[in-house]
């Protein structure tokens, strides 16, 4: 190879890496654009707590906002204390090479990747029929707790496992029991991985549309209790762009709202992460 | 608790797709002329032909185009332009599915129509699951370019080589296997992806013969017929469920070996 032919390659090297970068860039700013340019007009006080008119061609979007909310309340209460509970479990009582941590981690990593509609069948399935909850926003909101689970156990896991092992051995030698420790001393410590693995979890459950179609189900009244239906925001964006002629308006302003809350979100976690991690490097 | 969850959907899943196999039997999923769950024919090939062609166009796009992003991020774009980018890119990998599908059927799919009609096509598939998906790639292959060694691309430099030649034949072959787990990830989430997909791509049951005519894919047959389907059409949906599971998590499994099989480089 001769000087010229690499000093060529390196030219065409930069601008491929620029090009790339800048055509994914132009791409992401153009679905960003069309969103804030055709939502935010319709976004209003009046938007967010008025009720759906006209299958959602008018009106806004308050019962859908509090469906949704329950949805991820239900979820968030069921999934916490159980990923906690995995989360102490895989972090503190088993280890890495026992077959049952092994296979504890494997399923997880697997349950992370079972695609969402299938979430759905399952839900449905279980919570719709055998339990016979029908299409409720109970339905809903358990299904997506077996949904955020993963999520959720890895993140408050690696909390606990980024505390010092100091931390664990001062207090066995001042004769605390396994059980002591963990709840006074090392569930304190591990308070910002918890808080993290749960804004991150919320996040996937206000994202999820295809499990919650078939286990909360389309009505977009006012929720008058846990076992009535209720319309998530995202099959709310969904049914409007697909099945309501001209509902395409307040579905931009839905998605803006959607998306403005799931940036709220991953900005909260981002944001106790770094504290978490700069309060970790101070001397101690 | 999450193993018995684990077991707990796989349980469900087998036992409502049972009579199916049943009454149907396995092989007629493939055989019946065509998918008329109400005349009992369920031929479930067409769309797992739209599911796999949807998901190997996606990844032909955004495999590379992930990598160089991550590549312009390490090494080519100045800290700030490489920080903000990062941040965008992150911002898009929490951008709902639903939004995607959005967007693709307001803005792409209008596009694709005046190019050439109908306009919801497999096409429009592609180009929505590839934007869905370059974030899993592009971030994964960032954190593997951040894992090799400083001592590798000094050395490179103290030899002379120019940035794209070390970056050929120096990164990219140690930063190889994440680079494939990423790449798996992302199939991954191409094969279970739904609602966009359903959105875009017109749901016509066929095997797609060019890029522009519409198919429907394996999730979106599910979302699609599973509000009124009873019985054996039921259970067919729900075969069809076991397999998409099956193969996202032979995807996921193999991301997960490739890792391992990292780290037992690194040790050696």
């Amino acid at each position: 190879m001769t000087p010229q032919d690499s000093n060529l390659q390196e030219r065409c090297g930069t601008l491929i890496a620029w090009g790339a970068a800048g055509s994914v860039t132009m791409a992401f700013l153009w679905l960003l654009g069309d969103l804030l340019w055709h939502g935010l007009s319709h976004i209003s006080w009046t938007f967010l707590v008025s009720a759906p008119r006209n299958a959602g061609r008018e009106g806004g979007i308050g019962p859908i906002l509090v469906s949704t909310g329950l949805i991820v309340g239900i979820c968030m209460a069921v999934a916490f204390p159980i990923g906690l509970g995995t989360a102490i479990f895989l972090a503190e009582y088993t280890r890495d090479d026992r077959p049952m941590g092994r296979l504890l981690r494997g399923s997880l990593d697997v349950l992370a990747g079972v695609p969402s509609i299938v979430f759905g069948l399952f839900g449905n399935a279980l919570f719709c029929q055998a339990l016979g909850l029908g299409f409720s926003i109970a339905s809903g909101g358990l299904t997506l707790a077996c949904m955020v689970l993963p999520i959720l156990i890895r993140t408050t896991e690696e909390g606990f496992r980024a505390i010092p092992l100091d931390q664990r051995l001062s207090a066995a030698a001042l004769g605390l029991s396994r059980q002591t420790t963990v709840w006074a001393i090392l569930l304190p410590a591990a308070i910002p991985g918890l808080l993290v693995g749960s804004i991150l979890g919320l996040g996937r459950a206000f994202a999820e549309t295809a499990a919650l179609i078939f286990t909360s189900g389309y009505v977009d009244r006012m929720p008058e209790s846990l076992m009535d239906s209720g319309r998530a925001l995202s099959v709310h964006i969904y049914d409007l762009a697909m099945n309501v002629a001209g509902g395409n308006p307040n579905a931009y302003a839905t998605a803006v709202v959607l998306v403005g809350l799931l940036v709220l979100i991953n900005l909260l976690a981002s944001w106790i992460a770094e504290r978490w991690t700069t309060a970790n490097h101070l001397p101690a | 608790m999450a193993g018995g969850i684990l077991l707990l959907v796989v349980a469900f899943l087998i036992l409502e797709s049972w009579p199916a196999f049943q009454d149907i039997g396995p092989a007629r999923f493939f055989t019946d002329q065509d998918w008329y769950p109400t005349e009992r024919l369920y031929l479930l090939t067409p769309m797992l032909w739209g599911t796999l062609w949807a998901t190997l166009g996606s990844i032909v796009l955004a495999a590379p185009l992930g990598i160089l992003s991550a590549i312009f991020c390490h090494y080519y774009a100045p800290p700030l332009l490489a920080t903000w980018y990062r941040r965008l890119i992150e911002l898009l990998a929490g951008i709902p599915s639903v939004v995607y599908g959005f967007w693709g059927l307001v803005v792409l799919v209008p596009v694709i129509g005046q190019l050439h009609p109908p306009g919801p096509s497999l096409l429009a598939g592609i180009l929505v699951l590839f934007l869905m998906i370059l974030p899993t790639i592009m971030l994964v292959a960032h954190a593997s370019f951040a894992k090799v060694p400083l001592s590798y691309i000094h050395s490179a430099m103290a030899l002379g080589l120019g940035r794209w030649a070390m970056i050929r034949n120096v990164l990219l072959p140690t930063a190889r296997a994440g680079l494939f787990t990423g790449i798996l990830l992302g199939i991954a989430r191409a094969l279970g992806e739904t609602m966009a997909i359903l959105m875009v791509c017109g749901n016509v049951v066929q095997t797609p013969s060019n890029l522009f005519d519409p198919i429907r894919t394996l999730t979106a047959n599910i979302a699609l017929e599973m509000a009124y389907a009873l019985g054996d059409h039921r259970s067919a949906l729900f075969v069809s469920g076991l397999l998409l599971m099956g193969m996202v998590v032979v995807f996921v499994v193999m991301a997960e070996g490739l890792q391992y099989r990292k780290l037992d480089d690194t040790a050696r």
